[in-house]
């Protein structure tokens, strides 16, 4: 034991005691990462308290491992039976590295073959978020549509399943979550104006279950007497119909590419959908259902419990994909089930997970498109000088990306706060008529981001959901586009495009370590207890992604509408930084 | 040359391959002809002029083919060019030149080539890493108007043809001429 943990660990039980070990953050934990959100809840927090606020300081690399990969390293590694298991971006490796030995070499790799034309249909950089372990199985996707289930002793494949056509624009970089037996997985294509999905497929065996259509009829979303939505404004027959002119529902997006959390006492889970598609709204008008939406759904059949649309008729591609963490949380007195859903349209909404009922929805960072949301009625006011269209639209935030977009933030339950990795940009933008070709990008919108107030581009803050307001925030010069993790030592982890891997104090975010790493970090740090009993810290470094493409993508940043417009506020990146994926892991001497 | 599906045949089959053997003969007389030059389109898809590599083993061979784009010169074609580009989503994946999802397309360094053929070529069989493929898709004059303007856009086509005004709130070819370095601003 450390000196000075006694202290910490005092203040941790009792914090333990005072939030009840029922709650759904007091996940149990075995220093292990089985999944990229940590545990069902999405909490991304660790019990381990090894390296805490006094020592982290002392951290030192323990040992590298290279992806080989020139792309946005977006994956979070995990690690089962210390084994680590790291997922590359496109063509989608599946390392497995040997934690009992020195060095951690490789055991096995996997490598899936994906079709290379698949990198023609990833909007954002060819990136790949991770995978999730399972009874002896790790699960996860290939960029060209498919799920793959391999032996995680031996990298054998069990089985694979195509679930889509790169032909339709269909793409997958998510992590898979599994519950109740199935491998919950969603398609990306929301610039290519696929038909968004979420399918439930057979752990055992691969086959899909079911799946649930974001839009279209009610029978192709799995809405059926069970589906109560908690707002009017959500309800009727067909909606994923009705709310699309003629049948631009067959190829409004509406993917869903992103988190999933799971609660198994309701046994609900979670996830968003994205912004419809074409971007340019004038040509869809109407609420675009179920875009921008957050479903509940049975893991089982996938059947709709309730669903609540945070964007209607999305104007600026706030797609609804961010992570929801699972909390219990005393608000005015009583024990609310909540999901916390920090938006890219710049409100972080607290929502009652058994319902769907918005609890609260504050703005976490600058926003001017939208003025606020009625938690009564579930709306949300449009700023109306600020809406995009065919006109040209100046100084709207937050930009595309929005306030914070897939990057998962994390949540202490000693501190009760959230670690919000975000941006700060607004845009420009001119609408053009999107022409629909299948299998080529579908957006119509000419957009140019840079920086919002400040100047700095991102920012990590810590929220404070109760009370929703900030707490503490640091300003970083490019976009947060890594994830978060916080652990039981009060010290919140990080990374930053410029290529600086940082630890950060839980409580009023001061500034405890960094290390350059050799590449900018767009990835998910984890911690985990090593089989010598050591806590260890692990971050894959390889700038890219949507943000960092103008340099894995070797862009030229003479046109800022490339990248769909990011180009434009990062047309500075490669003079911080090159492309390379890298896997650094950090330990106590 | 032995074409043993003529033999033992019906009939009708054994009339087919007659004319068929007429034809190849008759054809074999014309092979050292070459009156007729193969279409640009051609050249650039099937001949040495869409070539990847200055590797030449044995060294240069000849007669080397140049391909002019037909529809190279005029402000007309590159406006037309600029407008199909948009048209077929080229802007979707490569934008106004910087890139994206597809190369930047304003650039010195091509992956396959930046002469006319090369660019053809690409833009008729797809490439590898994701460029579609779309011959059969946009008629042959339109892809070399395309051509015309994507190499407008690196000021490798006439500066009297280029317009000198963006359609555009940002792209201004012109203006583009001595930036295709690929240094980021
Ligand atoms: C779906 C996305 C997509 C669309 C649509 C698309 N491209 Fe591409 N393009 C790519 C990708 C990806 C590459 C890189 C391919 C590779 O490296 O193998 C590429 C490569 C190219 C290249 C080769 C660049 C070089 O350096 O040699 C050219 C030229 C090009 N595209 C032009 C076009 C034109 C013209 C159009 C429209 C007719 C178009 N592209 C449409 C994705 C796209």
């Amino acid at each position: 034991m450390n000196p000075g943990g006694g202290i910490r660990l005092t203040l941790a039980g009792s914090l333990l005691v005072l939030s009840g070990l029922a709650q759904i953050q007091n996940q149990p934990d075995d220093g292990q990462w089985i999944m990229a959100p940590k545990n069902h809840a999405s909490t991304r927090y660790s019990t381990l308290n090894q390296i805490n606020t006094e020592n982290v300081r002392n951290l030192k690399p323990a040992f590298e491992f290279s992806t080989g990969t020139i792309r946005g390293n977006e994956a979070a590694p995990l690690v089962v039976n210390n084994t680590m298991y790291i997922v590359t971006p496109f063509p989608n490796f599946l390392y497995a590295l040997d934690l009992t030995k020195p060095g951690a070499p490789m055991k096995w790799v996997y490598q899936p073959n994906p079709s290379p034309s698949a990198q023609g249909v990833a909007c954002c950089d060819t990136v790949n978020r991770g995978a999730a372990y399972d009874k002896g199985r790790i699960y996860y996707n290939t960029l060209d549509v498919q799920t793959v289930a391999v032996d995680a002793n031996t990298g054998k494949e069990v089985w694979r399943t195509k679930l889509g056509d790169i032909n339709m624009g269909e793409s997958i970089t998510m992590a898979p979550i599994v519950a109740k037996g199935k491998v919950l997985v969603g398609n990306s294509g929301g610039e290519f104006g696929v038909r968004g999905w979420l399918a439930g497929l057979d752990a055992d065996t691969g086959k899909i279950a079911w799946r649930a259509y974001a839009t279209g009829p009610d029978k192709d979303v799995l809405i059926g007497p069970n589906f109560k939505p908690f707002y009017q404004k959500d309800r009727g027959t067909d909606l994923g119909v009705k709310t699309w002119p003629s049948e631009a529902w067959k190829i409004g997006g509406a993917a869903a590419w992103s988190w999933i959390s799971y609660d198994p006492d309701l046994d609900l889970f979670y996830y968003g959908t994205s912004n419809p598609g074409p971007w340019n709204p004038e040509q869809r008008p109407g609420d675009n259902k179920w875009a921008c939406t957050i479903f509940a759904r049975r893991p089982e059949t996938g059947e709709a419990v309730w669903a609540y649309q945070m964007t209607p008729h999305d104007l600026h591609d706030y797609d609804g994909i961010n992570e929801n963490i699972l909390l219990d949380l005393t608000i005015g007195g009583s024990l609310r089930k909540v999901l916390a859903h920090p938006d890219r349209n710049g409100f972080l909404y607290l929502i009652d997970r058994q319902t769907g009922e918005v609890v609260s929805a504050e703005k976490f960072g600058y926003v001017n498109t939208i003025e606020s949301v009625d938690v009564k009625t579930g709306e949300l006011k449009y700023n109306p000088t600020k809406e995009s269209g065919f006109k040209t639209v100046r100084d709207a935030c937050p930009a595309p990306p929005g306030l914070k977009d897939w990057t998962p933030s994390s949540f202490s339950p000693r501190t009760g706060l959230i670690y919000l990795p975000h941006n700060n940009m607004c845009y420009e933008a001119q609408g053009t008529q999107a022409n629909y070709i299948a299998g080529t990008p579908f957006v119509g919108m000419k957009v140019r981001m840079y920086a919002g107030p400040g100047g700095n581009r991102g920012i990590l803050s810590a929220w404070d959901p109760v009370k929703a307001k900030t707490v503490w925030s640091i300003n970083e010069t490019f976009p947060v586009w890594s994830g978060t993790v916080v652990t039981a030592g009060d010290v919140v982890f990080y990374g930053t495009m410029d290529g600086w891997f940082k630890a950060v104090d839980a409580r009023n975010g001061k500034s405890l370590w960094q290390f350059k790493v050799g590449s900018g970090i767009v990835g998910q740090p984890v911690t985990y207890k090593g089989p010598d009993g050591k806590q260890y810290v692990a971050i894959l470094s390889g700038v890219g992604g949507w943000a960092g493409a103008a340099v894995s993508g070797g862009l030229n940043g003479v046109d800022g509408t490339g990248a769909l417009g990011f180009l434009n506020a990062t047309s500075d990146l490669g003079k911080y930084t090159t492309k390379g994926g890298m896997l650094y892991v950090f330990s106590l001497p | 040359m032995v074409f043993p599906w003529c033999i033992d045949r019906e009939d009708t089959v054994r009339i087919r391959c007659t004319i068929f053997l007429a034809c190849f003969l008759w054809a074999s007389c014309q092979r050292e002809k070459r009156d007729i030059e193969p279409s640009p389109a051609r050249l650039a898809v099937f001949g040495d002029a869409a070539r990847q590599s200055d590797l030449r083993p044995g060294g240069p061979v000849h007669p080397q083919h140049v391909v002019n784009n037909p529809y190279n010169s005029s402000g007309y074609d590159i406006s037309e060019g600029q407008r199909l580009y948009n048209w077929y989503n080229c802007s979707g994946c490569h934008f106004d030149g910087g890139g994206g999802i597809g190369p930047p397309l304003i650039k010195t360094t091509w992956i396959y080539g930046g002469e006319p053929a090369n660019i053809f070529d690409t833009i008729v069989k797809g490439r590898p890493n994701g460029m579609p493929s779309w011959g059969g898709r946009i008629p042959e004059y339109q892809i070399w108007q395309i051509v015309a303007y994507v190499r407008s856009m690196n000021g490798l086509q006439p500066t009297s043809a280029t317009p000198t005004r963006p359609d555009t709130i940002e792209t201004n070819p012109q203006n583009l001429q001595n930036r295709t370095t690929g240094e980021t601003k």
